[in-house]
């Protein structure tokens, strides 16, 4: 028996709708329950003390240093590469196979997993180099994260910008580098200040890379050559070893919080972008 | 004009930075692991399931069969919900609704993993525990907390792949008289066929490589599993527990665990983008 299709559509119709009400449900389940039980914990205090007694007391001061230093250093090395990338592939090239080694390239390294990243860095970085476990070589791998994200996200903003903007110059007698420099990079900055807000979201959540590059130490850093928990990793292990649940319900609201935060100014400046050109 | 050559050198020498990278993590992780796997042989290595590192012992099917198991347990759960959502936002919601739903579930991909692993163990493992027994750490746990983290995968490339079918299609669909389901299902989804592929392995790769939240809520036995209640330990979670205290042969060991991590990785990343570009 075959059943009426308008039936069938109605049936469907419900079925598919309470699916995508149920992921948003998971969404909101996640965000409130870490709310709800990691704010209370966050005050004054919790962000501006330190860890006492290996994270059972005490706030969190040193990791929230600790997680600013290697994102700070992610982004400040991944920046003028994936900007770089970004320029070459859409100002500087016709489409061939360079072009398509580096698009290659990138999509590869977004799909490995940060495990192997933290294989990679702890074998480089910390062992080979000598870094030990350090902001630097915590920096360094982030970096390699975060780069694809940065190029994909220039890569479209760039594109984004008219074409008429750079006849424009080009008529004017500009160079190809300043029309770059003076119209196409500003007109893309909202899209690319996106990449790198997307990019600062990644490196705060991160725990993989950072637990066998950076280590767990929790001594506020102070010097590149140090080992430095960051705030994810210190979570980790107080929700793993069961040291705090208080202490690990704050500092994942306050991670948690901080990336959505990111995310969606991230999100809004994309959108402000596309909307102006399209 | 000289100027302009020696830019143009110079933005592609960083351009060549993520290729360059890619090569290095390659070269260093086989660099590593290869001696192991030398060491053993290839069929001891990948066919045992015997791991006892410090007693020379270094098999790891069980870590490879647990791995495959989760990751088809996360796409058994992710794939349906996150393919009924790309199917809503793209083909039935209200443009008002989609312009706000579809970044708001993005977002589900800014929550980092530690934090799925925890709500996992406090949440999900009991329930399991107490509902369908066992210690409720489990392959199924694994593969619950993964199928919600690839859904943010899952969905945004499906929703691409829908919304690059031409309208054209619907419009001829529904001037036969088709409903909108029926134009949904027979026409839409089929052209949109090769990208939902896409979404579909890239889910994979991200749920085979996933680390932190496998860690905390899939128990890390080592043994192949013979029911979804048994816990496990995947590939990853293996390389995690370990390389804080590995040394020596054991630590190659771990890098060679690497190894076959990153290969099926990149047979994954070249299976999706092979078929993006014959699109």
């Amino acid at each position: 028996m075959r059943l009426d299709p308008r039936l069938s559509q109605v049936f469907m119709k419900i079925l598919l709708w309470t699916f995508t009400g149920f992921t948003l449900f998971i969404l909101i389940f996640i965000i409130v329950n870490i709310s709800i039980k990691g704010l209370p914990q966050v005050t004054p205090t919790f962000l501006l003390q330190d860890p006492l007694d290996m994270g059972r007391h005490g706030g969190i001061f040193s990791t929230i240093v600790a997680t600013v230093y290697v994102t700070v250093l992610a982004i400040l090395l991944a920046s003028p590469l994936g900007v770089g990338s970004a320029i070459y592939l859409t100002e500087y090239t016709r489409e061939g196979w360079v072009t398509r080694l580096i698009r290659f390239g990138a999509e590869c390294l977004a799909g490995v997993p940060s495990i192997i990243l933290g294989l990679f860095g702890f074998v480089l970085f910390v062992m080979k180099l000598g870094f030990g476990w350090s902001i630097l070589s915590g920096g360094l791998t982030l970096a390699i994260m975060v780069l694809p994200i940065i190029i994909r996200t220039s890569e479209e903003a760039i594109k984004a910008v008219p074409q008429e903007y750079r006849q424009v110059c080009y008529s004017l007698g500009l160079s190809k580098w300043q029309t770059i420099t003076r119209i196409v990079l500003p007109s893309a900055l909202p899209g690319i200040s996106t990449g790198i807000m997307l990019s600062v979201g990644r490196s705060l959540g991160e725990t993989a890379v950072l637990l066998f590059t950076a280590g767990a130490a929790l001594r506020t850093p102070t010097s590149l050559f140090d080992s430095g928990r960051t705030m994810a990793v210190h979570f980790y292990i107080l929700a793993r070893e069961g040291i705090s649940m208080p202490n690990a319900y704050g500092t994942a609201a306050i991670l948690m919080i901080s990336i959505l935060l990111i995310n969606i100014v991230a999100y809004s400046l994309m959108q402000h972008l596309m909307k102006r050109y399209s | 004009m000289k100027k302009e050559l020696y830019i143009e050198r110079v933005l592609l020498f960083l351009a060549l930075s993520s290729i360059g990278s890619l090569v290095t993590i390659t070269v260093f992780i086989f660099w590593e692991g290869i001696p192991l796997i030398a060491y053993t042989g290839l069929k001891n290595f990948l066919l045992s399931s015997h791991w006892a590192p410090t007693r020379g012992h270094f098999g790891i099917l069980a870590m490879i069969i647990s791995s495959v198991l989760v990751t088809i347990g996360a796409l058994v759960l992710g794939v349906p919900l996150g393919l009924a959502c790309a199917i809503t936002l793209a083909e039935f919601a209200p443009e008002r609704v989609k312009t706000l739903l579809k970044p708001t579930l993005e977002l589900l991909a800014g929550i980092p993993s530690v934090v799925y692993g925890f709500l996992g163990v406090i949440w999900l493992v009991p329930l399991i525990r107490d509902y369908l027994g066992g210690p409720g750490l489990s392959l199924l746990a694994g593969s619950v907390i993964l199928g919600i983290m690839i859904l943010p995968t899952v969905i945004s490339i499906s929703i691409d792949a829908l919304s690059a079918v031409p309208d054209l299609y619907r419009d001829g669909s529904i001037a036969l008289g088709a409903t909108n389901w029926q134009t949904v299902h027979r026409v839409v989804l089929p052209a949109a066929g090769s990208g939902i592929v896409t979404a579909i392995i890239l889910g994979m790769g991200r749920a085979i490589g996933e680390t932190m939240a496998i860690i905390m809520v899939a128990g890390n036995a080592l043994k192949i599993p013979t029911s979804i209640l048994d816990p496990v330990r995947t590939l990853t979670a293996n390389i995690a527990l370990e390389l804080g205290y590995a040394s020596g042969r054991h630590r190659e060991a771990l890098f060679a665990t690497g190894i076959v991590l990153f290969i099926i990785i990149m047979i994954l990343n070249l299976a999706a983008s092979a078929i993006t570009r014959r699109r």
